[in-house]
């Protein structure tokens, strides 16, 4: 399979005296899907926060490409190409879609804003992860239905030379087509290369798209598995109890 | 894969310059649409600017005569000003309630400088804008490093700068500005020569910018506007630009001994901070970030903007521009009394933006918007008092005008929320 892109080793974090993450392992490849699943409160965004430098762990093993590296901030996961695409888009709706896409990272001439130089690589983007539904990329966010919202998001996230791309319930709020337009953008995310993580609720996106699927219990990696090997009511059983025949979890408290 | 990708490319490509399809008539449809789903843009303070015209001049016909003309753009000066610097601080979807009283306090600043102290016009103004500056700073800091409102901390600042005032004026005293230089910005006027001059430069220099623009965006295969829309919009403004400077070459004065004619030296004034501040808003990385902290601040944060530093800046442009709007009242005036920035004008600064088509919601927005909703404040204030009607009048017709360019602000915004 060769070095997974991101590599986390026996990861925790506490908030006071809640623990939170148990010795968490977790592997991304690139070219991948990685679908991460677990009920309310198993970790998963805290998870997330932690590979983005948003919360830093408490102790274990970040490795990126094969190579131990210290994320204590968003800067740093950024430089290490890890972008996080949140549930809440960060967006500005009073821009356009090349406005919003530079945010924070303008190209200038000088002083002066390089607008036909930001607006080319903001269509090259688009196009090149065949985005066709949105008419002019100086359309301003605020005329966008969700999905191409969304889109214009994750857009965003792979603008700047990204490897790592994670899709914080990207579905979540939308429609049935708008919801097929954007699992196909993850899906090509992947087979341009990338390493993608989604975190989901929803099984019949997770099993659409993903190659392998992280399921998390109570703070503590109950398995990870290929997407292939296992069956829909398997996924459930791990996100509900932990374990699932010879999958997930040994013995509960056992590790503790 | 590399097939779909370079397919995919073509489609997009195909799909992205509808603005070049359909021509002229296309163009004009876009705008159609852009006006019925809530962004209005000028077009309110354009139609109120005709509508006004029309109706004043037909109940005064020295309405609309160039005296009355200069005298507009004279009176309209101050109001113009604060509105910009308002402008910046709208955007943030903050309000300054102090910008009246600041610029006040700058004013008095400016002329114990030049008048109690005799120092020269140029120490008195940067005396003055400093003072602003400072303000700006104060008021920034409460905003986004304290977290007060901007609301109440600038109604604090209203207060408190009122007594300011007061102080620096010894309760109440008058104090004259006699410096010639301060005196000519509102009330001497350019050679006609120079009008043209500038005139003339102006024009020339929008039709540079713009075809520059339009022919690097055409050269980079980007979706470009037609050149009959680029020809259409520079000579709108050179036949705007060249009637204006023509009536203001006009013989104004009714006695044949003393000559009255040219462009008011502060129109050059207000042109150069419009050039300014719109080139700070639109094309550099700084005034994107302003709009982008209007718009979602949450964004903006993520985007690794530095928020509170933006907030800041636009409370200082914001005082430092009432600063600039105290001397042109002053010079209006010839002096500086506790009443300088006080009463309406305020109000006649927020409604200059308003009117403009600056949103009090924030995000949306231009500098542009305070000279044109400048003109139709002054146009009531100016009218009205040709007219006849007394400062009751005035005041309740200029209350219902801001209230309605609120009202046009809410219903455009809903229109705008509703069409996506």
């Amino acid at each position: 399979m060769g070095t997974p892109l991101l590599e986390l080793r026996g990861i925790n974090k506490s908030f006071g005296p809640v623990q939170v993450l148990r010795d968490v392992a977790f592997q991304v490849h690139p070219g991948e899907v990685t679908a991460l699943v677990g009920d309310n409160g198993a970790g998963k965004s805290t998870l997330v926060k932690c590979i983005g430098g948003i919360y830093p762990i408490d102790s274990g093993e970040y490795l990126m490409e094969g190579k131990q590296v210290h994320v204590h901030n968003p800067r740093d996961a950024a430089s290490h190409g890890v972008e996080i695409v949140y549930q809440d888009l960060a967006l500005c709706d009073n821009l356009d879609i090349v406005q919003n896409m530079f945010l924070g990272r303008e190209k200038k001439s000088g002083m002066v804003l390089d607008e036909p130089t930001m607006e080319q690589l903001a269509q090259q983007t688009l196009a090149g992860l065949s985005v066709r539904t949105v008419k002019s990329v100086r359309q301003q966010v605020s005329s966008l239905s969700g999905g191409q919202r969304q889109t214009v998001a994750i857009a965003k996230a792979v603008l700047w030379n990204s490897k790592l791309v994670i899709l914080d319930e990207p579905t979540a709020a939308l429609g049935v087509a708008q919801t097929q337009q954007v699992l196909e953008l993850v899906r090509r995310l992947a087979d341009n290369g990338l390493a993608v993580v989604l975190i989901s609720h929803n099984m019949n996106d997770v099993f659409a798209v993903s190659d392998r699927i992280a399921a998390l219990y109570l703070g503590r990696m109950a398995a990870q598995v290929k997407t292939s090997d296992v069956t829909h009511s398997q996924v459930v059983e791990l996100i509900t109890s932990g374990r699932s025949g010879q999958l997930g979890l040994v013995e509960e408290g056992a590790a503790a | 894969m590399s097939a779909t990708t370079t397919n995919s490319y073509e489609a997009a490509k195909v799909a992205t310059p509808a603005k070049d399809d359909g021509g002229l008539w296309g163009y004009l449809r876009s705008y159609g649409q852009r006006v019925r789903s809530g962004d209005m843009g000028a077009l309110p303070a354009v139609l109120g600017i005709v509508v006004l015209t029309v109706v004043f001049s037909a109940a005064r016909p020295s309405f609309l005569t160039p005296l009355n003309f200069a005298n507009l753009l004279t009176q309209a000066g101050p109001i113009v000003v604060l509105g910009m610097g308002l402008v910046f601080v709208l955007l943030l979807g903050e309000i300054d309630l102090s910008a009246g009283f600041a610029s006040g306090v700058c004013a008095a600043v400016l002329a114990i400088m030049l008048t109690t102290n005799g120092y020269p016009w140029y120490v008195g103004v940067a005396a003055a804008i400093v003072t602003g500056v400072v303000i700006g700073l104060l008021l920034g800091f409460l905003v986004a490093k304290v977290g007060i409102p901007s609301f109440v901390v600038t109604l604090a600042g209203f207060l408190a700068f009122q007594g300011t005032v007061l102080w620096l004026l010894k309760e109440g005293t008058n104090i004259s500005v006699r410096d010639e230089i301060i005196i000519s910005l509102e009330n001497e006027y350019m050679p006609p020569m120079v009008g043209w001059a500038l005139g003339a430069l102006t024009v020339l220099g929008f039709a540079t910018t713009q075809l520059i623009q339009q022919r690097n965006r055409r050269r980079r295969g980007l979706p470009a506007m037609l050149w009959q829309v680029v020809a259409f919009r520079v000579i709108g403004l050179a036949v705007l630009v060249g009637v204006a400077v023509a009536v203001l070459n006009e013989e104004r004065s009714r006695n044949p001994l003393f000559s009255l004619k040219g462009v008011p030296i502060v129109v050059p004034v207000i042109g150069v901070l419009l050039l300014v501040w719109t080139f700070v808003l639109r094309r550099t990385a700084f005034g994107r970030h302003i709009y982008a902290v209007g718009g979602n601040r949450e964004a903006a944060r993520r985007a690794g903007i530095a928020v509170d530093r933006i907030r800041i800046s636009a409370f200082v442009i914001c005082s430092a521009m009432a600063a600039v709007s105290g001397i042109l009242a002053a010079s209006m005036a010839r002096s500086v009394d506790p009443n300088t920035g006080g009463s309406n004008v305020l109000l006649y600064g927020v409604a200059a933006a308003v009117i403009g088509g600056t949103s009090l919601f924030g995000g949306k927005g231009r500098v542009l918007d305070a000279v044109l909703g400048g003109l139709v404040i002054t146009m009531i204030i100016n009218g009205m008092g040709l007219v006849g009607w007394s400062s009751a009048y005035k005041y309740v017709a200029t209350g219902v005008v801001l209230l309605l360019a609120a009202s046009v602000d809410a219903f455009s915004r809903r229109r705008s929320a509703a069409s996506s």
